[in-house]
């Protein structure tokens, strides 16, 4: 402890359109959970606790993506309590899956779905939580990387910035000593276009990446497709695995409006 | 040849010793082996662990496994990995530091003992860029004292090139398919009417007491004339080139050529030639805190000059686009390398282009500059 005690800071935890598995992801620090609950104090997290407490909070995260009007200004009065404010998953910074509503007709979703649609209050789109506030950092991966939480909640208690580089999957596999499995195997993979952060867990288990901590920042589409059509990716399926967790990545839409016919 | 000059054949069972002298010595003794659909370099224990019967299959962008039928270990060029993954390895811990009860720092530098590791099947492009490592990280003023103690207690074992890949182009820059020193000892494999052997030769005290000690018989004419044959003919069949130019003048004169738009079309900018390269050095630095406040670390961890993060300043990345970093690569590694560390940074190992996603040509780049250079009127090319 430093030699000033001062008060803890103030976590807050919450939840928008999503699976709750990012958040999820903070209580499965298991050997680190206690560590982090003597720094801060958690305030308000009601998968771990039923008895939330108010705001301001110096570090809100945020998973699940915006929905329903409610939610839109919901995320509003959580920025405005919160001193910095970071997303946490696909679906907080990309919309998640959930997105795929953005290319299809809702109304037809909510009649398929519930017995009484009109009880549905939704929007058309799912969008991320930058689409509607400004945020401090943003989080990937379907669901995020336990280590990437911790190091960002860690380097938010040292005032630094968090270590979570922005290349490719390739930097991982290469620096684990995974084999490229596009190269000595054929597989199609993700990977030379997702942004690190998993480690590389796909292709070390000789399964392609499918993507799901969305774009790098440093992607080149054009190149990249007609490596995934020589690995036998037709364009339905280049379309479908741009289509997952991160379907509204900027990246990602545009690559798959240049493969779908007007 | 260097060294004391003693020489003999060995069979498979004199490799199999080997591997086990050489672990009996405190060596961690790593070679190739097959995993995951490929000849990888890990820890080996016995001589069965060798890729006995495989060779690979390579091209730009491709690299599959073989079998061959002539049972040959060594039959089979560059892998997946280099050397330098054990001697500059991919992420390192440098210190530490502790704040004490009276807020005290303490830091603590990481001087854990090094390993010391033999090398068991180093081609001769490979001992190259073992040298340009030396150069770069233990040969200049700032010496990498880490890399330098792992790099003095490591035994080398070269192993000559008899089957290059389609991929190799040693001979261009002039670091293969034999090997005229930097060794332990040399090897080279023999498969013929006379049975499977390799003539091995000592280049050091160390070489010389370690082949001493392996079931062996004299070197013979026959073999030294079938493996000099083998080595030669490998010089022969180099399944890529470079232009036959000064590649660093080339990189010179070619900076705002048209070329480099058009590799850059193609680049993924995915950063995996600097990584299988095994000359690339960089790295950059990574500070750990913990949850107390009370601990950090700083690691060192693989950079590439193609993470848009390896030139951020205040402002942005000063190397933006992928052309801009594609070229700042292939310059230095054919050009500035020699500006800055008296040799090319390129030893022709040719793992730039298998392991490209796309199948970057570091050689045919190199081509396509100079047929600019010369349709432009450039040196030996006729003005238009």
């Amino acid at each position: 402890m430093t030699a000033v005690q001062e008060r803890s800071p103030r976590l807050a935890v919450w939840k928008f359109a999503s699976c709750d598995g990012c958040q999820l992801t903070l209580l499965d620090c298991e050997d680190e959970l206690l560590g982090i609950a003597g720094r801060v104090e958690i305030t308000h997290f009601l998968e771990a606790s039923s008895a939330p407490g108010p705001g301001p909070y110096d570090l809100s995260l945020v998973e699940g993506s915006v929905t329903t009007a409610q939610d839109a200004e919901r995320i509003r009065r959580i920025r405005a309590a919160s001193r910095r404010l970071v997303t946490i998953g696909a679906c907080a910074t990309a919309g998640g899956v959930q997105a795929l509503r953005n290319y299809a007709d809702v109304a037809e979703f909510q009649a398929t779905v519930y017995a009484r649609p009109d009880y549905i209050e939704t929007l058309a789109t799912s969008t991320p939580i930058s689409a509607h506030v400004p945020v401090d950092f943003e989080l990937r991966g379907c669901p995020i990387d336990r280590g990437q939480l911790i190091e960002v909640i860690t380097a938010y208690l040292a005032d630094r910035t968090p270590d979570v580089p922005a290349h490719s999957v390739c930097f991982e596999c290469k620096r684990r000593g995974t084999v490229c499995v596009t190269v000595a195997h054929g597989t199609p993979c993700l990977g030379p276009v997702t942004h690190a952060g998993c480690g590389a867990l796909c292709p070390t288990y000789n399964r392609g990446c499918y993507g799901c901590f969305g774009p790098s920042n440093s992607t080149n589409f054009p190149s990249f497709i007609p490596l995934l059509r020589r690995d036998g990716v037709e364009t339905l399926d280049v379309v479908r695995v741009l289509r997952t967790f991160n379907t509204a990545a900027p990246e990602f839409e545009e690559a798959v409006r240049k493969e779908l016919p007007e | 040849m260097t060294g004391d000059g003693s020489t003999a054949v060995i069979g498979k069972d004199g490799l199999d010793a080997l591997i086990r002298a050489l672990a009996a010595r405190g060596r961690t003794v790593i070679g190739p082996t097959v995993r995951d659909g490929a000849i990888v370099l890990a820890e080996i224990a016995e001589g069965a662990e060798l890729p006995y019967g495989w060779g690979v299959e390579l091209e730009a962008g491709h690299y599959r496994l073989r079998p061959r039928e002539d049972g040959a270990a060594f039959a089979h060029s560059a892998g997946p990995q280099s050397w330098k993954t054990y001697l500059h390895p991919q992420r390192e811990r440098e210190w530490s530091v502790d704040r004490g009860a009276d807020g005290g720092l303490t830091v603590t530098e990481d001087d854990a003992p090094p390993p010391s590791y033999a090398f068991l099947g180093v081609r001769p492009c490979d001992l190259r860029a073992i040298a340009v490592q030396d150069r770069v990280l233990a040969g200049g003023p700032h010496t990498d004292g880490r890399y330098r103690a792992r790099r003095e207690r490591a035994f080398l074992v070269a192993v000559e090139c008899t089957e290059p890949g389609a991929t190799c182009f040693c001979t261009s820059m002039g670091s293969g398919p034999g090997v005229d020193g930097g060794y332990d000892l040399a090897m080279t494999e023999v498969i013929d009417g006379g049975g499977h052997r390799f003539w091995l030769r000592a280049g050091s005290d160390e070489g010389a007491s370690v082949l001493a000690e392996l079931p062996r018989r004299p070197a013979d004419h026959a073999t030294e004339c079938a493996a000099r044959e083998s080595v030669a003919g490998a010089a022969d069949r180099m399944g890529r080139s470079m232009p036959p130019v000064d590649l660093q003048l080339l990189m010179r004169d070619t900076l705002h050529a048209e070329r480099w738009n058009d590799v850059a079309s193609r680049c993924l900018t995915c950063g995996n030639c600097t990584m299988v390269c095994p000359t690339c050095f960089c790295t950059t630095a990574e500070d750990v805190t913990d949850l107390s406040g009370d601990h950090a670390e700083r690691w060192r961890r693989w950079e590439s000059c193609f993470d848009l993060e390896f030139s951020h300043l205040p402002g942005g990345p000063v190397r933006a686009s992928g052309h801009s970093r594609y070229r700042q690569w292939a310059t230095h590694k054919l050009g500035t390398w020699y500006d800055q560390f008296g040799s090319s940074g390129c030893v022709g190992c040719g793992r730039c282009l298998v392991w490209c996603p796309v199948g970057i040509d570091i050689t045919e780049e190199a081509h396509a500059l100079n047929a600019e250079r010369q349709a432009a009127g450039g040196p030996e090319g006729a003005a238009p």
